[in-house]
């Protein structure tokens, strides 16, 4: 799960990290009264989930209440895209801040290295790009400390790193600071990134963070009741009734809608969908063990996107009994609009007496592949362009 | 031989009184696995169709002699049986449980390299070595004995693969399953290593997936220390960027972890990439029919 930006300062601000004063507004009207309360020149920045926000026009300051109005009326409602073309997502928040005064952007980050399989701390006193172009510019300025996670980040080391770092001299014990508490939220919150990128010294010499990227692990929001509370459906339609629904579902942009079982097979489906020729619609995982209700679950929320004009079922029992899986389709033509072809390719447990199930149904448009491969070329013929 | 599993285990099950539990303890021992004991707090003394079950895993292996974990308890308490487990000197343990949340394996990961246990998932449908002992969810009927080392991020399209072998008249010394999760008690590397010193694994194919670098590590590990041929498959190619695909750590994070990269790494050090399960299958027939 992924935090917007003021909802990641309220984490950083409840672990004592510094950050400026803001409120976050929905309107126009909310955005004027906040600005009039901070005072001005304040910043008015839209909160979306991807980088980029100052060059999409989504972060103005405003010097007074007529910029306050007209930033905000423009940024609300607005849609932005990220740098690799993700989106666009449409602004419905912005956090007003008041502006702050910048003598150092630096970079900070705990990110979780599965590689090592620790937390690793990355720190750089070249802030305000993106970590890849500071690799790129200057590798020495990135300073990198894993941190065992049996110990826990101490100050002492955190000095080091910033020393390390190059972090202005009068400042080090401050992004020291931070950095354990930052580790300390990263911690409690079962964060597995958070990146601070400003992190800033201030005319005051002060060390604030300027902007917050938390992304926090969807497994453990079970203990987090308060970042749960905040989690916010899915924009796209059937994302969120997947979601409703308890399936894993990614959408994506083709016509052909896909089903597997298993996330590995699932995205092999894809895969093999586009090698013939085709563009999947969507990434779905009817899971382990599928039962019929699963499946017609499924079939509805595949067959929602206007989109799709063909499905493939790819389904290669082990604990999934083919025999369930027929049954959940023959109840789905039953339940769900069933108006374009089906491609079934049943393999593995119970998977003869499914497909006798399935033939004594006689189901328009119902289409039985043997092979994988066989499937997926037959679901791109029927799915057309 | 075989690796992880094999004649020698004597299984001790966490969460034999569960649904799940009972479902796959039992299957195991059906198909020849040594199950010993199963682990429940408060219902030490009960029985599960004739197998023991204790209030902690310590007593299962004092009593029983169990040396292999499996377990099946729900996430949030999952780590703590892993723990349990390792400090009960249990050798291996195999954690079939899906959604432990990170900042739980992070510390659990740790414990078990410096006790010297290996430990299988979390997230994974467990091993099996044909013939011998099957610890896990993975339907053994589509696997027959043989010469052929798997080692998997998926369950599913590892029966995929397995059946594509089978019907190539091929077998399997054994399957390992090392789970969809970012952080893994065994990563392809270390299963690489015991592949390559089981007498009776003569080709290992590996089947990856977006996210990490694990299997740029293995293609790297493979170069220097594997002498067998291997054969891959990655799968994931048409997956965006930024989104979570069914398995927590399959996630390409910015550019990072993305197929093409996988398939790259290990064609620059000489590892066939099947375009498909059933490409990958035939590469491996044709090697190991040559």
């Amino acid at each position: 799960m992924d935090l917007l930006e003021y909802q990641g300062k309220q984490l950083f601000a409840g672990a004592g990290v510094a950050v400026p004063a803001g409120e976050p507004a929905a309107s126009v009207d909310e955005a004027v009264a906040a600005a009039e309360r901070i005072g001005f020149p304040c910043v008015i920045k839209a909160q979306v989930l991807i980088g980029g926000r100052g060059k999409a026009g989504g972060i103005k300051v405003a010097k007074d209440v007529e910029e306050a109005r007209t930033h905000a009326g423009a940024i609300l409602g607005m849609d932005i895209s990220g740098p690799r073309g993700e989106g666009p997502f449409r602004v419905h928040q912005v956090w007003v801040e008041e502006a702050s005064e910048i003598d150092a952007e630096y970079y900070a980050s705990v990110i979780l290295d599965r590689s090592a399989k620790m937390p690793l701390v990355i720190l750089s006193r070249m802030g305000g790009m993106n970590v890849e172009e500071i690799a790129e510019k200057d590798p020495g300025a990135l300073v990198r400390l894993h941190v065992d996670p049996l110990v826990g980040l101490t100050g002492d080391d955190a000095v080091a790193l910033a020393v390390d770092a190059g972090i202005d001299e009068d400042v080090v014990d401050g992004v020291a600071e931070t950095l354990v508490r930052l580790y300390v939220a990263f911690n409690h919150n079962d964060a597995t990134l958070i990146e601070v990128n400003p992190l800033i010294v201030t005319s005051h010499r002060r060390v604030v963070a300027l902007d917050a990227k938390v992304t926090i692990d969807g497994a453990a929001l079970f203990r987090h009741e308060e970042l749960a509370a905040i989690e916010d459906p899915p924009e796209d339609p059937q994302e969120r009734l997947a979601k409703e629904k308890g399936l894993t579902y990614v959408k994506l942009d083709g016509n052909v809608g896909i089903l597997g079982n298993g996330a590995g097979l699932c995205m092999s489906t894809l895969d093999v969908v586009a090698n013939a020729g085709g563009a999947p619609a969507n990434f779905l995982d009817a899971g382990g063990g599928s039962k019929a209700d699963a499946i017609v679950d499924a079939l509805e929320v595949i067959t929602s996107d206007p989109k799709v004009t063909a499905v493939l079922f790819n389904i290669f029992g082990g604990i999934t009994r083919g025999d369930e899986v027929a049954r959940g389709i023959i109840e789905a033509y039953e339940r769900v609009d069933m108006d374009v072809p089906l491609v079934v390719r049943l393999d593995g447990t119970n998977s003869e007496e499914g497909l006798q199930l399935l033939a004594e149904a006689n189901l328009d448009g119902l289409h039985n592949a043997k092979t994988m491969l066989g499937a997926a070329e037959q679901v791109v013929e029927l799915a057309g362009k | 031989m075989s690796i992880i599993v094999g004649t020698d285990t004597k299984l001790v099950v966490s969460g034999l009184t569960g649904r799940e539990g009972s479902f796959h303890g039992l299957r195991n021992r059906d198909y020849g696995t040594d199950l010993v004991a199963g682990v429940t707090p408060k219902k030490g003394g009960q029985e599960v169709d004739g197998v023991p079950i204790f209030d902690t895993v310590a007593e299962a292996v004092t009593e029983a002699g169990a040396n292999t974990s499996m377990v099946f308890v729900p996430a949030r308490f999952a780590a703590a049986s892993i723990n349990e487990a390792i400090d009960a000197g249990i050798g291996t343990v195999i954690a079939i449980t899906e959604g432990i949340p990170v900042h739980d394996m992070l510390p659990t990961y740790w414990k078990a390299r410096e006790a010297g246990v290996r430990m299988i998932g979390p997230n994974c449908p467990g091993a099996l070595s044909p013939g011998k002992a099957n610890v896990g969810i993975i339907p053994a009927q589509f696997f027959s004995q043989g010469s052929i080392g798997v080692v998997s991020k998926s369950g599913t399209l590892t029966y995929q693969i397995g059946n594509e072998l089978k019907q190539a008249g091929l077998g399997n010394s054994s399957i390992v399953g090392i789970g969809g999760d970012p952080i893994v008690g065994s990563d392809f590397i270390d299963i690489l290593e015991l592949y390559e010193s089981d007498p009776e694994t003569e080709l290992i194919v590996l089947v990856g997936e977006i996210g990490g670098d694990a299997e740029e590590r293995a293609a790297d590990y493979i170069a220097e220390h594997v002498t067998k041929p291997v054969v891959a498959y990655i799968a994931g190619f048409t997956a965006p960027p930024g989104k979570q695909m069914g398995h927590a750590g399959a996630i390409i994070s910015g550019s990072s972890g993305t197929a093409e990269a996988k398939k790259k790494a290990f064609e620059a050090k000489g590892v066939q990439v099947g375009r498909s399960p059933s490409e990958a299958a035939a590469i491996a027939a044709s090697i190991v029919n040559s």
